[in-house]
């Protein structure tokens, strides 16, 4: 059965009325149209569709949303804006790192998950950091440059 | 999709799906047949000095919009930010191949340096008659036009602009990826560029980073209904029935069905996702049944080929007398595996049907939908908006099938998200190659070399979705594949040619498992048949290399004449630091007990070449192999954008070593269990070199060779002659899983 759902995304108050099993990445795309959280696998195999929750980078297609409920949570959009970037953001930008960019959303949010509990991973620590990720285009390398620059940024 | 993202975005494809839904600017739009274009059909320049570019060259990820809008800025003379690429609309753009084959850059760029040519001439043209100055003697900077070394008498581009109009006609010269137009002004040379050659910040970049860039995904349009697709179990089961009150009670879900076409339509996205996984379909048994995986190699020996070539020089059977050295090599069933299972809009009404589509090939893609639904194709337009990385025809155009027979159905938009296992396990597929080898070496020089490449069709599902039945909706639906074609891996055609007397190079082809409706259907995927017919030719040249006991790179140069392919060896060795040496001479270790190696690979395709050499460490107990380094040499003529090939080259390196080192498509007797990334593994994080190098060779008065392909092409085989000098083992079946790899070392102690 539908019950009414209260979110709190990027920093607003939001309400969606849905079946509470359904997965949040379907509230966040559809009720409420934020666009950067995609679906890739629904089985959380591939973590485009990642949000943090209360500072913690989630599989949003695998989330039930009644679990996130008065819960923090973050979309890439409400990392930063072109106006107050993210260092991942500017990083990414500056490095370009992505090809097709369809998985970015799960880069970026995984890693700014990182950079929040560690300020200087070392190389390897982001590797098994963002390992859980899938780009199919293979822009790995790029991504760990621009992964490297802005934690650099931020702990200088 | 909302508006302030619309605007943001402004000069990319997501304000024509925003500003043009249903069809509104039909008057812009060309006869689909013309042969015939006027200027304004490729490039046009607005009051306020913004210059639109169309074409059908869609930005797949790889720079192309950003490389295409450089030659136009740099041909007016205008500054880049003035340049608005519109993107693979069917109603505004030129039908000239869409994206395909490494084209976009290669071919896609001479149309649009003509228009830019032309439409400066045109410009100066009439500035010389207002100022009383010979053409000869006016330039011009950053949209201005005036007398060279004097800037006092200046007109600029927007106040000459009515010489434009009427827009001139030019006939369309060449077909497909060739369509240009011969124009009377002459474009610049490569040489002359200053924006061109630079690397201009990727137009995609920004918007990408912080997500404000329109994917089809997030197309929305009023009435939209979601839908979903449900596959058979099995290849050749038919439905036998369908239980409607499977889903009662799910939302407002509903069943379509045509045949063993059946997909479920409903408001609200997750009631479709929900009733196609509730929804109970009774399926006949299978009919069809696969060979045992282990043993595809000796099912595909044991075929009947159906289609033959055979090119040859010399006389290979008179040089192959004695101290032949022979060997069998295996390329796996591969998947495309979109990030994106495939996503598309459709919305069928009376006289127009609108189709929001990633696809590569907007215009192809118009026509198979027109076939499809038996409607005009002057009814139907496609709007491209960017999807995931498409690498070919995988599984992204199969959703624009299923939307169109659901909106049909339903008499609303539809939009149709594949699920994961819709496109890993029901998307096209990379044919499994087995190969035939035998060469001979003398003195040092390969005196013959006799290849037989036997395949599953890599066309079986036309690159071009122009023939309804290419859909796999289609193909359940009943409609017979009209669209494939045959090719074939040729050494020769696809890889690069040493100075060999005695040459033989045969092509086989074996019929599919299934006429219509398997996932084991093949089509293109990145660099058709490059990186499998690579493999198997560049690690038999690497064998008769190590018979001749010979460094592998002095080897392949010694073969080799044309300068341009010498440099990109020497380039690849020096940056390398590659050590000179017969490989698999001495065992080296590092400090964890993993045997280390190098191995280089070398190719051409098309007019592009490319040298990769790879380092290895192998796990002698697992074999378990990785990549800590890898060295890429590519040399594809003029580069536009240093950055953007920069980036395409090293994602290219990580995708093809994904493909060397995890990728297969499994399956058992009755269908395809690659599922999922579990299923289908990819190359992660983990997996990725500690350096990736690239020496991008750059030659100003070439023409551009394209370079979205080349580089998947060669690093399989680097990969497998690197495993060889570790090991001494030699690999012949791909991938390079730790089974496949302890198998080779074992066959290879007990020699």
């Amino acid at each position: 059965m539908a019950q009414t759902i209260r979110l709190h995304v990027d920093g607003k108050a939001q309400t969606v009325h849905a079946d509470p099993e359904m997965p949040l990445l379907y509230a966040l795309r559809d009720d409420l149209g934020m666009e950067n959280p995609r679906f890739g696998c629904g089985l959380a195999q591939c973590g485009a569709c990642t949000v943090l929750v209360d500072g913690k980078a989630m599989r949003s297609c695998v989330t039930p949303v009644a679990e996130v409920e008065g819960r923090e949570i973050t979309t890439l959009a409400g990392l930063g804006t072109p106006q107050h970037p993210h260092p991942l953001q500017k990083a990414f930008v500056e490095e370009e790192a992505m090809q097709c960019g369809y998985c970015l959303n799960g880069w970026i949010m995984t890693a700014a998950a990182l950079l929040r509990r560690e300020k200087s991973p070392t190389r390897e620590q982001i590797k098994n950091a963002l390992n859980g990720l899938v780009c199919r285009c293979g822009a790995h390398v790029a991504i760990l440059r621009a992964v490297e620059r802005a934690a650099k940024e931020m702990s200088a | 999709m909302s508006i302030t993202r619309a605007e943001f975005l402004a000069g990319s494809a997501a304000l024509a799906v925003v500003a043009l839904p249903q069809g509104g600017t039909r008057s812009f739009a060309m006869a689909a047949d013309a042969r015939t274009t006027t200027l304004g059909n490729w490039i046009r320049m607005l009051p306020d000095g913004t210059v639109e570019v169309f074409t059908d060259k869609v930005e797949v990820g790889m720079g192309v919009a950003t490389g295409l809008g450089q030659f136009v800025a740099d041909e007016l003379d205008v500054p880049f930010s003035r340049i608005k690429m519109i993107l693979g609309d069917t109603d505004l753009t030129v039908p000239a191949g869409g994206v395909g084959g490494s084209n976009s850059t290669f071919q896609g760029n001479f149309a649009l340096r003509n228009a830019a040519a032309e439409m400066r001439r045109i410009l100066v043209t009439e500035a010389s008659a207002r100022l009383g100055i010979p053409v000869e003697r006016l330039t011009v900077t950053e949209g201005v036009i005036h007398p060279i070394g004097d800037t006092s008498k200046a007109i600029p581009y927007t106040d000459v602009l009515a010489a434009l109009f009427p827009s001139p006609a030019f006939p369309l010269k060449g077909e497909g990826f060739a369509t240009t137009i011969e124009v009377p002004a002459k474009p610049k040379d490569f040489t002359q560029y200053k924006l061109a050659g630079s690397s201009i910040p990727r137009l995609d970049a920004p918007g990408k980073a912080y997500g404000r860039y329109p994917y089809v995904v997030d197309v929305k349009v009023p009435g939209m209904l979601h839908g979903r697709m449900i596959y058979p179990p099995s290849i050749g089961a038919h439905v036998r029935s369908v239980d409607l009150s499977s889903i009662r009670g799910i939302g407002d879900a509903r069943v379509v069905r045509i045949k063993d076409f059946v997909g479920v339509v409903a408001s609200r996205e997750w009631d479709a996702v929900r009733a196609a996984r509730a929804l109970k379909v009774t399926w006949s048994g299978p009919s069809t049944g696969l060979p045992p995986m282990e043993k595809l190699a000796d099912y595909m020996w044991a075929q009947q080929p159906f289609k033959k070539t055979a090119a040859s020089a010399g006389d290979v059977d008179a040089a192959l007398d004695s101290d032949v050295v022979e060997a069998r090599y295996f390329w796996p069933f591969q998947s495309h595996a979109n990030m994106d299972p495939g996503c598309t809009v459709v919305d069928v009404r009376p006289g127009s049907v609108v189709v929001w589509s990633g696809t590569q090939k907007t215009h192809a893609l118009r026509q198979g939908i027109a076939r499809l639904l038996g409607v005009p194709l002057e009814e139907v337009r496609v709007l491209w908006v960017s999807d995931a990385g498409s690498y070919g025809r995988g599984g992204l155009e199969e959703s624009a099938a299923a939307a169109a027979y659901l909106s049909r159905a339903v008499g609303r938009p539809v939009r149709v998200q594949s699920m994961r296992p819709d496109n890993t396990q029901w998307g096209n597929k990379a044919p499994a190659i087995v190969a035939h080898l035998r060469g001979k070496v003398r003195n040092g020089s390969i005196v013959a070399f006799d290849s037989l490449l036997r395949q599953f069709n890599g066309n079986e599902i036309f690159s071009q979705p122009s023939a309804p039945g290419t859909f796999i909706a289609a193909q359940l639906a009943g409609v017979p594949n009209d669209g494939g074609t045959f090719e074939f891996g040729i050494y020769g055609a696809n890889s690069a040619k040493y100075e060999i007397p005695n040459v033989r190079a045969t092509a086989e082809l074996i019929p599919p498992f299934a006429p219509s409706g398997s996932p084991m259907r093949t089509a293109h995927l990145r660099d058709p048949e490059g990186p499998g017919t690579t493999f198997i030719i560049e690690s038999f040249i690497d064998e008769l290399a190590a018979h001749a006991q010979a460094d592998p790179v002095a080897f392949r140069l010694k073969h080799l004449k044309e300068q341009r392919h010498i440099d990109a060896i020497t380039a690849a060795a020096k940056a390398a630091n590659w050590e000179t040496r017969p490989s698999a001479t001495a065992r080296r270790t590092n400090a964890k007990g993993e045997l280390l190696g190098r191995g280089i690979a070398f190719a051409t395709r098309g007019p592009t070449i490319i040298a990769t050499i790879a380092e290895v460490a192998v796990d002698p107990k697992t074999g378990k192999v990785r990549v800590p380094r890898i060295v890429v040499a590519q040399d594809c003529g003029f580069i536009v954008n240093p950055k953007a090939l920069q980036g395409t080259i090293e994602a290219n390196v990580i995708q093809s070593l994904s493909r060397s080192l995890f990728e297969e498509v499994t399956f058992d007797e009755h269908t395809v269990t690659s599922k999922d990334w579990r299923t289908y593994p990819v190359a992660r994080m983990r997996d990725v070199p500690d350096e990736v190098k690239v020496v991008m060779i750059n030659r100003p008065s070439i023409r551009p060779g394209g370079a979205g392909e080349p580089t998947s092409r060669t690093t399989a085989a680097a990969i497998g002659n690197a495993i060889y000098d570790a090991t001494g083992a030699r690999v012949r079946t791909a991938p390079f899983t730790p089974k496949n790899v302890l198998a080779a070392m074992t066959a290879q102690s007990r020699t």
